[in-house]
């Protein structure tokens, strides 16, 4: 590997990480989608009940 | 301030006492480092230099030391005497230093053989590198009594002292082993008073969050 | 929020425009001395992370507010990636320079290695506490500790090199001409903001899952 190469791939391991680190929080955000649906669905179903 | 005193003393000669009479942790603490500078003969090949073997002395003691601050809080955990320490009317942070100090005599009975064994088997030890490691004890002490209760709060008890402890160790690994085997040997005794003071400092304030509920 | 976020994605955009074409060539080490436009940056924020993070452990032992134990939290979570990344862009530099993945001779590098054992240990512990007042007090104190190894180690590292492995190798000193520590400054400002933005992201989804939590509770 050339020096420039070396270079390459450290900005690169930095990039990906961050690229990771994107992935991760959509992950959480599309979780925490579900989770909402699922607890206004709750919320509805309890003001049905008690309406 | 005389009570504070007396609530310390009060409180290691009680684990003095405790250990005279189980006999558990003592023992079994001088067996593993005679046994751990036997291996170290071994490990060690031949042609290695003196200077090697004075670093094996340091990993044998931290490892050692490890062993008893494990058992350090377990009167107190087996009994549930920890939630009744901390409810005395006694300053929590007494508490530490009393446990502290029991641990540091724990230590130096163990050194007492042990260094003595160590000049048998490899090679003597010079004043400097007593000191070193005394100096170091406290640092052991200090650290190692508040990282063993914090560990206790935690469900892998035994596994995590461990790794609490060798990160924070490493600096006393370095000051004691430079008091053996440096030509100026006041630089790493320096620096090991520097670590004994901070550190306890910072124990000896935090330690009743530690324990707080 | 998302204007931090944006100024972070500008300012790391301009770090590397300065690192590769506004500084000039290090005469010495050649284009692989471009890594420490990243890595040394990358190291002050992974410092600045964990004094944070202790900062904010401090604010939680006084005040005993619930928020400080997760910001503190998150704060050495980024640290901890911070220094990750430092180890890596380290190690690729001693690569490029020495031809070795690992010296001992770097002090940043041993001063890292035994800072991320032991914020490693950090979430170790953290996640064999139960939730509660205990776990946020041990993680606080823990996190104090941590700084307070930072110096030490700093000096233990300096002391080892006399008996451990003389340093056979200088790398940059503080001779920066005028465009390098320009670049330099933005990189090191981009890392920052980076850091910050990342923290109050990761913060932000930790307590959005805290309520959602609190508001299963309630409902079920």
């Amino acid at each position: 590997m050339s020096q420039s190469d070396y270079v390459v791939a450290a900005y690169a391991i930095v990039f990906v990480t961050l690229l990771v680190y994107v992935a991760i929080i959509a992950a959480k955000l599309a979780r925490l989608e579900r989770e909402t649906a699922a607890l206004a669905e709750l919320a509805r179903a309890r003001r049905d009940t008690h309406g | 301030m005389t009570g504070y005193i007396a609530d310390v003393a009060a409180l290691a000669r009680k684990d003095l006492r405790l250990e005279l009479r189980a006999r558990d942790t003592l023992p079994a603490m001088l067996l593993f480092v005679l046994s751990t500078l036997v291996v170290f003969h071994f490990a060690l090949p031949t042609g290695a230099d003196e200077v090697a073997a004075q670093g094996l002395l340091w990993v044998a003691l931290v490892f050692t030391a490890l062993l008893g601050l494990a058992r350090a809080w377990a009167p107190e955990r087996e009994g549930g005497a920890l939630e009744g320490l901390v409810l005395a009317p006694c300053d929590r942070s007494a508490i530490w230093l009393g446990k502290a100090a029991a641990v540091f005599l724990f230590l130096v009975a163990i050194e007492v053989v042990a260094l003595p064994a160590f000049s048998l088997f490899f090679s003597p030890l010079d004043g400097s590198a007593v000191l070193g490691v005394l100096l170091a004890n406290i640092g052991i002490c200090t650290v190692g009594t508040l990282l063993a209760a914090m560990a206790a709060a935690s469900r892998t008890r035994e596994l995590i002292l461990p790794l609490l402890f060798l990160p924070l160790a490493i600096p006393l690994v370095v000051g004691g082993v430079g008091a053996s085997v440096s030509t100026e040997p006041v630089r790493y005794l320096t620096f090991l008073g520097l670590y004994d003071a901070v550190f306890a400092i910072l124990c000896w304030a935090s330690f009743e969050y530690v324990v707080a509920e | 929020m998302p204007l931090i976020a944006a100024a972070a994605a500008g300012l790391v955009g301009l770090a590397i425009v300065f690192a590769f074409l506004v500084a000039p060539e290090d005469a010495d080490q050649g284009i692989s001395q471009r890594i420490f436009y990243f890595h040394v940056p990358i190291a002050l924020t992974a410092y600045a992370c964990f004094g944070w993070g202790a900062w904010k452990a401090l604010r939680l032992l006084w005040t005993r507010e619930e928020r400080y134990d997760l910001e503190s939290y998150v704060a050495v979570h980024q640290g901890t990636i911070f220094g990750a990344l430092t180890l890596a862009t380290g190690s690729i530099w001693a690569k490029a320079s020495w031809g070795k993945w690992w010296v001992w001779d770097s002090n940043q590098l041993v001063l890292f290695l035994v800072l991320f054992l032991f914020y490693s240990a950090y979430f170790m512990l953290r996640f064999s506490i139960e939730e509660g007042p205990r776990r946020a007090n041990a993680s606080a104190v823990y996190a104090l500790f941590g700084v307070a190894l930072i110096p030490v180690s700093f000096f233990a590292i300096r002391l080892a090199e006399d008996f451990i492995h003389p340093t056979t190798f200088t790398r940059d000193g503080p001779q920066m001409t005028g465009t390098m520590f320009l670049a330099f400054c933005v990189s090191w400002l981009a890392m920052s903001v980076l850091a910050y933005a990342l923290y109050r992201v990761e913060l932000l989804g930790k307590r959005l899952d805290a309520n959602l939590r609190e508001l299963r509770e309630a409902l079920t």
